[in-house]
């Protein structure tokens, strides 16, 4: 029965497993390696996209390079609602490539039958369903606000921490560590949500009444791509501005 | 694993995410309606309301994932079992 198991950690839910990891020991450090192994999926098909829309390059876009522009476009646009007209272009490479790598993972979670292939332990899936793909981004997020509030301002960056009034100091500083936190735990937590509410509703109804869920959690997931870029967007025009 | 732990644990897990969903749906339903009752008004903003609707709602139910985050830890990571 599930109840007595559940409480143990690893736990099968009808496939899903939580906290089983494929280990991979490189140098002493143990790596999770169904993550890197669907990360690198995500990353080639990304390159070859862009590969195949910028090789040959016409005034008149068709096929390919039509439509690496239009995610383009829809993701400078991301940048530019937030960073304004004038601060935006330098930023437009980060938040694009955030906003893709994180689209195409949740996707490629959500669309790839990994099931075809098997693992010696856990198994192939979204790579932000672990805590340290999205730990990683949004700190990568952090350090980017900083460089660019510092090369901005130079050290009159950390005048904002006093800036209402002094009292606000320590909420100031607060809010450095509270906004990786959240950025990691939503993008973490709706995709592990997606998967394990799917993988609950495979154990109760095999057939069918699962779908309209899994659509709802492709749905999710790009909105969740898109809500993490369009924060870092907010947090870094915060900094620069 | 102690049976009283565990019990415990299962009735927090539970309780986690259905207490944390109840101030962030509230604020759906307010904010949805809001944004209903503005596209009503001017329809041409549609688009715009609507990505605004879909960032904040993303938003509040990032409370309700906290929660839900509680839960999970509670079921597969469980400090107080080992």
């Amino acid at each position: 029965m599930y109840p007595s198991t559940l409480v143990n950690t690893p736990v099968l839910l009808s496939g899903v497993e939580v906290g089983v990891h494929y280990y991979w020991n490189i140098a002493g450090i143990s790596l999770h390696g169904q993550v890197f192994m669907v990360i690198w999926f995500v990353i080639g098909l990304l390159l070859v996209a862009s590969l195949l829309g910028t090789s040959k390059l016409e005034r008149i876009p068709t096929g390919w390079q039509n439509f690496m522009e239009y995610v383009l476009e829809f993701t400078q646009d991301i940048a530019k609602n937030q960073l304004g007209e004038s601060f935006y272009r330098p930023w437009v490479p980060f938040i694009s490539t955030l906003f893709l790598f994180i689209f195409g993972c949740n996707w490629a979670g959500a669309l790839v039958p990994w099931k075809v292939f098997e693992l010696p332990e856990g198994e192939l899936a979204a790579p932000t369903n672990d805590i340290n793909t999205t730990v990683a981004l949004s700190l990568l997020v952090s350090f980017f606000y900083f460089y660019g509030g510092l090369r901005k301002k130079g050290l009159g960056y950390f005048k904002r921490y006093i800036q209402p009034t002094p009292i606000l100091l320590p909420i100031n500083i607060l809010e450095d560590f509270t906004k990786p936190l959240s950025l990691s735990f939503r993008l973490f937590g709706n995709v592990l949500a997606d998967e394990l509410t799917v993988s609950v509703l495979t154990i109760l109804v095999p057939l069918i009444i699962p779908l309209p869920i899994m659509g709802l959690g492709i749905f999710a997931s790009s909105v969740q791509a898109l809500i993490f870029s369009t924060l870092a967007a907010a947090y870094i025009a915060e900094a620069i501005e | 694993m102690d049976s009283l732990v565990s019990a415990a644990s299962v009735i927090a897990a539970g309780l986690s995410v259905g207490l944390a969903a109840i101030g962030p749906g509230i604020g759906q339903g307010q904010a949805a309606g809001a944004a209903v009752e503005g596209i009503a008004r001017q329809p041409e903003a549609e688009n715009q309301i609507r990505g605004t609707l879909l960032l904040s709602l993303a938003f509040m139910e990032a409370l309700t994932i906290y929660g839900l985050v509680v839960a999970l830890s509670l079921l597969f990571a469980n400090p107080f079992t080992s």
